[in-house]
């Protein structure tokens, strides 16, 4: 039986992992490489890496940084940030990325994810979307979360999809950092909508509410978080435990 | 000293850390003559594989790979290198595989039930349908990552391990001393670790 995967997500900027990583017993919390071999260790099934630079050096560093952890680190790690065309693809895949991220590149530039397709496959390219409900209905919104597309969300993730994603990140402004739970019903929808791995994000506040995302929506493959892991308020072994005594197949 | 054969199809860099990262000598090449003195050889491979099939050839190391078959070194093929092993695949038309190991390569949606998700990608458990020296600290349950919309079908007694995903998919293959993962040993954790570990070791005689 496949597994659910359990993904925490680095937020990196100027080569340093960001966003307070607190860790008992664990000194260079800002170090991506000390962080990536924590986690896999602790049993993270993944990991992405989204990078907040701006700057150029900033870019040169994270990849600088992605090549070290790529070295050390052998599960499959995902890039996100910053990427705007087919040589973003390239120059983080280079350093050992396995999938590429995509989110604004891909709604400036709606020939970026069937290009990246056609060039590194569709098992390569990821849709992340950051997703509100407007008016009743779901928007896509760019920009970190700072400006409504006016897209609607379902429609078009299913076009990024079958323009050549293979995969799906949902992520759910309404819920993200209220820490209440996953957005059953925006992930619903999308379930319904898609035939590829949809990955939850947003909302994850304690243990059950990765159960209760299993058990209400078992079409969702993944359950994404970063705070509540770098803070150490939930540990994933034990969460993955919890989900194994729920009948949730995971990677023990 | 372990030859991972470049033959422009994928990103080698997680296999050759994964690699340096046990403590094996690793060279990534496409030079004949470097491959045919290896100790070991690993035969990557992502993408298509009628694309995987035709660069291998058109750079004339299909040749160095039976050579090196027939004469007892240890061979391992990664996903699609896996495949390419096979006598043939029937992936966007039909190719011809190196026929190192008897079976062909089938789309899985052909055998698992219609709601399961294409490809099939993520960490499963590995069901060891024959016990071999690559698998030999693997443990019932270890899980590795796979990613892949294609497996080998008949593969026969060189049938070494599956995973269940709606279908029992073949995982491993293995005949004489050439073997074959689906999944990706080099993104699967210790547990791939060890997998690659054990074939270093590995005499090629089972």
């Amino acid at each position: 039986m496949i597994t659910k995967r359990i993904i925490p997500c680095l937020d990196v900027k100027d080569g340093r992992v960001v966003k307070g990583v607190n860790f008992l017993g664990l000194q260079d919390v800002s170090s991506p490489v000390k962080l990536a071999e924590y986690y896999s260790k602790c049993g993270a099934d993944e990991l992405v890496f989204y990078d907040i630079t701006a700057s150029a050096e900033g870019r040169a560093l994270f990849t600088d940084i992605l090549r070290k952890v790529a070295s050390k680190v052998f599960i499959p790690l995902t890039v996100g940030g910053g990427i705007n065309t087919v040589d973003d693809f390239a120059r983080v895949l280079n350093c050992g990325a396995d999938k590429v991220s995509v989110n604004s590149g891909a709604i400036r530039n709606p020939e970026l994810i069937p290009a990246a397709a056609k060039r590194y496959g569709s098992q390569c390219v990821v849709i992340s979307a950051d997703v509100k409900r407007v008016d009743g209905g779901f928007r896509v919104f760019a920009k970190g979360g700072r400006e409504d597309t006016g897209l609607e969300a379902v429609s078009w993730i299913r076009r990024c999809v079958d323009n050549g994603a293979g995969e799906v990140v949902l992520n759910s402004i309404d819920t993200d950092g209220v820490k209440g739970g996953f957005d059953l019903e925006m992930l619903s929808a999308v379930c319904d909508a898609v035939s590829v791995p949809v990955i939850a994000s947003g909302g994850a506040g304690r243990i059950e509410d990765f159960v209760r995302l299993f058990k209400a929506l078992p079409r969702v493959d993944a359950g994404l978080a970063a705070s509540i892991f770098h803070f150490g308020e939930v540990d994933i072994h034990d969460l993955k435990r919890v989900l194994r005594d729920n009948d949730i197949t995971v990677r023990l | 000293m372990i030859a991972i054969i470049d033959y422009g199809v994928g990103n080698l860099f997680s296999l050759s850390h994964s690699l340096t990262h046990i403590g094996a000598e690793v060279v990534v090449t496409g030079d004949d003559a470097a491959i045919r003195r290896a100790d070991h050889v690993i035969l990557p491979g992502v993408g298509a594989f009628g694309d995987a099939a035709a660069k291998l050839r058109a750079t004339g190391l299909d040749g160095a790979v039976k050579a090196i078959a027939a004469r007892g070194t240890p061979i391992m093929g990664i996903c699609l290198g896996m495949q390419l092993l096979l006598q043939k695949s029937y992936e966007f038309g039909e190719h011809e595989g190196l026929g190192l190991i008897p079976g062909e390569v089938q789309p899985i949606a052909e055998v698992i039930p219609p709601d399961y998700k294409i490809p099939h990608i993520g960490w499963n458990a590995l069901e060891i349908a024959r016990p071999h020296p690559i698998f030999r600290d693997i443990r019932p349950g270890d899980c590795v990552y796979f990613v892949h919309s294609f497996y080998g079908a008949g593969c026969g007694t060189a049938l070494l391990a599956t995973a269940e995903y709606g279908a029992h998919l073949t995982a491993a293959v293995g005949r004489g001393n050439v073997v074959g993962c689906q999944f990706h040993p080099e993104k699967s954790g210790d547990v791939g670790l060890k997998i690659l570990k054990a074939f270093c070791e590995w005499e090629g005689t089972t």
